[in-house]
């Protein structure tokens, strides 16, 4: 039994997509090549499911383990409207943001805000009671099964680059997700929405004071966060994989990739995903039975060492 | 002159001796303790044909009573608790499966090893805020999976480790299909592991955890030193949870990989906010509720039973656990009184 703890889930038990086994080349160092190129993918693909995360849970305190709630809805609906309505895969994927981000902004106006001074106890239960109830609805309304999502015959295929064999549809999550965090990274630095949320973030007192509207920059940053992870869910569904217990399996990876990147920026969360994606495909690979424990391992020993996160710099929050 | 010789006739009552006073008060055993420990063995005989479940909620009740120690008293949130109940499980369920079948020396193999892991990683959890403690603790959870999994030689892997034989129960009582044994073997087991809970809490001791649990800079700025009293309520918050895991494996006498669940930790917290969390029998209260509302839910929606779950937690973090706790005692107060009136 080769496999991590994400294999054995609540009903039956049901195998992730591997990551990255098929086609890959003999020869080591173009064989290297490729993996590492399925890890950079893999990572960024990670850092757009999870830097929503590492706003809520790492500038704004909020302990949300239902964040994986919203790939899944990205991914549903991606699913449903290409499988019975015939819409092109293009056009879902800015569907899919949209339709999460909605959602994601409904559950923070009418739930999520009542719970950002609450203990992280409350916070955590809550959030638990969310995938619960998740899992179980989509389970019930959408089946138990492997959602297929057929990508088009255009991003399919390999190209060689570099010596090694990559998948055009990996190149693409890739340039999509690298334009996406160049974009996320100047709102934040360069415009004046960024220098308010952060404002915010850093004392949300002094802010309002300032006439920052502080409810109102939370709610739009929740819901871009959200946004994300579904247009991340509807990309990453040929990838990772797409079932009702999809916020279960990868909440581990999204709490690693904030906790380790550490909570002060989102270069740090982007770096963790980096790292964390080509060290599971890498694991994956070369060390299949060791894979997922050593990066818990790894986890658990960079917190200890660095609780603040390993990409901070002089932490004092 | 009079005032004084009566002020002096009165006994003095020094601190160390009030102290003591408010302990034993605080300890004393109140009439509904009796009577839930009463109603709980005379289940055997109203409710003959579920001793399975009865079984299964003692045991949960356990579980949720060791999360209960470190979480309601020493404020320390874990979502890897199921790593010491699998811990322990195995530990029972592999010696049973080598011809170590007594149920005493399992308990006993499987309190030590938890013990031995709880006091191993609870240096882990010094440091951190809550958030690192969720991840630690459910990071630990998981590389035992991990190890669980991949180990199939030693646990059985994903099919689980069969062939367990548990000997009777004192040499005389053998585990019977009816579940009449287990519960009651389970029930004693809680209520032995309960009283020491209980002495623990109402002893000094007891008394410095909520301090810790409250302000840890102030209870360390007033002499008490918060990392040795974390490490000692870890371990055996650890050994009683293995304790919970070795009665599973052996009244089932099978264990899989679920034991180490991610779902089995959040369940037994879920179970403990039910029942309301540090007062010792919030445990026994939450695993009643959970394991009757799941056997009840499940009967009408096998799969979906999870769903009415997540909405119990949802309602009840929303309307405020705190609230409804006091509004609970505020009910029930009178009737807790009766006694002492």
């Amino acid at each position: 039994m080769q496999g991590s703890a994400l294999l054995l889930r609540m009903r039956g038990l049901q195998r992730l997509n591997e990551v990255s086994t098929s086609k890959i080349p003999k020869e080591p160092a173009s064989r290297m090549v490729t993996i590492l190129f399925d890890g950079i993918a893999y990572g960024m693909l990670l850092f757009i499911l999870a830097c929503g995360l590492s706003v809520t849970l790492g500038l704004m305190n909020f302990v949300n383990l239902a964040h994986g709630a919203f790939a899944l809805a990205g991914g549903y609906i991606t699913a449903t409207l290409m499988n019975r309505a015939g819409f092109s895969f293009f056009l879902c994927l800015p569907i899919a943001f949209l339709f999460s981000a909605l959602i994601g902004v409904a559950l923070e106006r009418t739930l999520y805000r009542h719970l950002y001074d609450r203990s992280h106890l409350d916070q955590v239960l809550f959030t638990i009671g969310i995938v619960f109830m998740t899992v179980s609805a989509v389970d019930y309304t959408m089946g138990s099964g492997q959602q297929m999502i057929n990508i088009p015959t255009v991003l399919r295929g390999r190209i060689d680059l570099l010596g090694g064999s990559i998948g055009v549809y990996r190149l693409f999550i890739i340039v999509i997700c690298g334009l996406l965090t160049l974009l996320l990274q100047l709102a934040l630095v360069r415009t004046r929405f960024g220098s308010r949320l952060r404002a915010a973030v850093d004392d949300p007192r002094v802010a309002r004071g300032l006439g920052v509207n502080v409810n109102l920059v939370f709610a739009v940053t929740f819901a871009i966060g959200s946004g994300l992870a579904g247009l991340g869910g509807a990309l990453g569904a040929e990838v990772l994989g797409m079932d009702p217990t999809f916020p279960v399996k990868f909440m581990i990876y999204f709490l690693i990739v904030v906790t380790v990147g550490g909570a002060s920026s989102i270069t740090g969360a982007f770096f963790a995903s980096l790292l964390l994606g080509i060290a599971d495909v890498a694991g994956k690979y070369y060390v299949p039975k060791a894979g997922a424990f050593i990066i818990y391992a790894i986890m658990v020993l960079v917190l200890i060492w660095r609780p603040q996160g390993l990409f901070v710099k002089g932490a004092t929050r | 002159m009079t005032d004084i010789a009566a002020a002096a006739a009165v006994p003095q009552i020094s601190p160390a001796a009030d102290a003591r006073l408010m302990l034993a008060a605080a300890a004393r055993w109140r009439w509904w303790e009796f009577a839930v420990w009463i109603a709980a063995l005379a289940a055997i005989v109203v409710f003959p044909r579920n001793l399975l479940l009865l079984n299964e909620i003692a045991i949960l009740a356990l579980f949720a009573l060791s999360l209960d120690l470190i979480l309601g008293f020493a404020g320390i949130v874990s979502l890897g608790h199921a790593a010491f109940f699998g811990v322990g499980a195995y530990a029972a369920g592999l010696l049973g499966k080598f011809g170590y079948g007594d149920p005493f020396l399992g308990l006993a193999a499987a309190a030590a090893v938890a013990a031995v892991l709880g006091f191993a990683t609870s240096f882990l959890l010094l440091r951190g805020s809550d958030l690192t403690r969720l991840m630690v603790t459910l990071g630990i959870a998981l590389m035992l999976l991990e190890l669980a999994n991949r180990e199939a030689w030693l646990t059985g892997g994903a099919d689980g480790l069969q062939g367990v034989t548990i000997g009777p129960v004192l040499g005389l009582f053998d585990f019977d299909l009816s579940g009449r044994t287990a519960y009651l073997y389970s029930l004693g087991v809680l209520f032995v592991l309960f009283l020491l809970a209980r002495r623990i809490i109402h002893s000094p001791f007891g008394l410095s955890l909520r301090a810790v649990k409250q302000n840890p800079l102030r209870a360390r700025a007033i002499g008490i030193s918060v990392a040795v009293r974390l490490v000692a309520i870890y371990t055996l918050s650890a050994a009683f949870a293995g304790v919970a895991g070795a009665l599973s494996a052996q009244t089932t006498q099978y264990v899989s990989l679920e034991v180490f669940d991610f779902i089995r930790s959040a369940d037994v917290m879920l179970v403990l906010v039910l029942g309301g969390v540090g007062y010792l029998y919030g445990g026994i209260f939450g695993a009643l509720i959970f394991k009757l509302m799941q056997d009840y839910l499940s009967a009408i929606t096998p799969q979906y039973w999870q769903f009415w779950i997540g909405l119990v937690l949802v309602i009840l973090v929303l309307a405020g656990r705190e609230r409804i706790g006091a509004q609970l005692t505020r009910l029930f107060a009178p009737l807790l009184r009766w006694r002492r009136a």
